[in-house]
């Protein structure tokens, strides 16, 4: 999941009883699967926990090109070049969809990038571990936009018009980068020896993260409620996490690789894999900036947004000249 | 009518935010395919108009999307307000005759 442990009010789903006519009449259009638009009424608290959700959501795609970017350079074939350089593109694609979203709830994208710099807001745990080796960019492919797509999937149906319709094209793009990083994993596993070495590694550091990023248990995950009842938020972090594992497993056997989980096994009963939970207090620590590349990113981040800046004045300046020019040509003519 | 996203910040004429240095928000009108109309597919920020296409190439129609781009700022959009929305459509959905299926028409007649 992109957006991990999004903060709401905290005050719990009120009742019908407590809540105004006004309040009472938007609940009921999206019990109708009536879509919620920009100039609707919403409650603030609505608007707010979306602003903090599809920003979040935003800075991790941006983010996230970051420890792919890392290995652009150094693709092992010109085509494998050439592929992740038009994923990693997707997703800086996937951010200006989410932060279009975002600024018809009356934000502005410069506003949430700056948030972003000064630590207000977040992007999700996943993009603090390192690329250290090119089957990582298997393993992020195959793992992380697997795990991501698990969770935008349902977010299609979500309550607000601008985000369901971002998720849907953000969806269409995302399984070719499930299926490249699938495909680098085969090649991997199906290579030399230390080929395969190399994959197995890159599973064993990518199946925690990974399994950390639909966000802490559903006991521990206090926000969850009132974003059900608002359809911003479809499936609890459990559901989507076991969903995520039941999927991998065969995955993973097919390759011949092995999850890094020695208490993983079929329950014949549930009829789901039982498998072992993920180190919680490892999942807060880099939550709260001490994760392996925390600090990496953020100054990657801050320094492509300061470097950036006088071609954004000076693009901005010459667009106003043009125009300025333009409409007094325009004056004279007259 | 108003606008469409009032924006907090006009970027050019605004009093109170000078040192604001955003690039003005523009909506995306693709046409999908040859014959058919441009459609609204989401908006994105530019200094002007050229980057705006230029951006809105490749942010909307990386996969073969599109044939032809429309851009506008959004702050020249008029539209509807919600609270308008009764008494703007009611006026033709009280309409029923203005469908052709209000009208029987014996089969002998053949197709109509």
């Amino acid at each position: 999941m992109y957006a991990q442990m999004v903060k709401s009010s905290g005050k719990g789903v009120k009742s019908r009883e407590e809540m105004t006519e006004q309040e009472r009449d938007f609940q009921d259009r999206i019990d109708a699967d009536v879509k919620i638009e920009p100039r609707d009424w919403m409650p603030e608290e609505y608007r707010k926990t979306l602003v903090r959700q599809i920003g979040q959501h935003a800075h991790s795609e941006i983010v996230g090109q970051l420890p792919e970017g890392n290995w652009i350079t150094r693709a092992p074939t010109l085509e494998r070049k050439m592929i992740l350089l038009a994923k990693v593109q997707d997703e800086a694609g996937h951010g200006l969809y989410l932060y279009c979203a975002a600024e018809t709830l009356g934000v502005s994208r410069d506003d949430l990038t700056e948030d972003l710099l000064s630590g207000k807001m977040k992007y999700s745990s996943i993009f603090n571990y390192p690329t250290l080796n090119w089957a990582d960019i298997g393993a992020v492919g195959w793992l992380v936009d697997g795990a991501a797509i698990m969770n935008q999937v349902p977010l299609q149906r979500t309550s607000y018009g601008p985000y369901s319709r971002a998720m849907i094209r953000i969806c269409k793009e995302e399984s070719f980068h499930q299926r490249q990083g699938y495909d680098i994993m085969m090649k991997m596993a199906q290579g030399s020896p230390e080929q395969k070495r190399m994959a197995q590694d890159a599973l064993n550091r990518f199946w925690y993260p990974s399994l950390m990023m639909f966000g802490p248990s559903d006991k521990d995950s206090v926000h969850s409620a009132q974003s059900m009842a608002w359809k911003i938020k479809i499936n609890t972090n459990d559901e989507l996490r076991q969903k995520f594992v039941d999927q991998t497993v065969p995955q993973a056997e097919y390759l011949g690789l092995s999850i890094p989980d020695e208490d993983l096994k079929w329950n014949e009963e549930t009829g789901h894999y039982d498998f072992t939970e993920p180190d919680w207090k490892e999942f807060f620590d880099v939550i709260k900036g001490n994760g392996p590349c925390n600090t990496e990113r953020m100054n990657d981040r801050t320094r492509a947004w300061e470097d950036g800046k006088w071609v954004r004045e000076g693009l901005l300046a010459h667009g106003r000249k043009k125009a300025a020019r333009k409409s007094a040509a325009k004056v004279a003519a007259e | 009518m108003s606008s469409v996203s009032p924006s907090p910040y006009p970027e050019t004429e605004s009093k109170e935010k000078t040192d604001r240095k955003e690039w003005p928000l523009w909506e995306i009108f693709i046409r999908g395919q040859h014959g058919l109309s441009h459609r609204h597919v989401g908006s994105l920020h530019a200094p002007d108009a050229e980057m705006a296409i230029k951006n809105a190439r490749d942010v909307y129609t990386r996969r073969n999307e599109g044939v032809s781009i429309w851009v506008v700022e959004s702050r020249h959009i008029s539209a509807t307000a919600p609270g308008e929305k009764g008494p703007l459509f009611e006026p033709s959905e009280s309409k029923v005759y203005r469908h052709p299926t209000f009208f029987d028409i014996p089969d002998e007649v053949g197709h109509m």
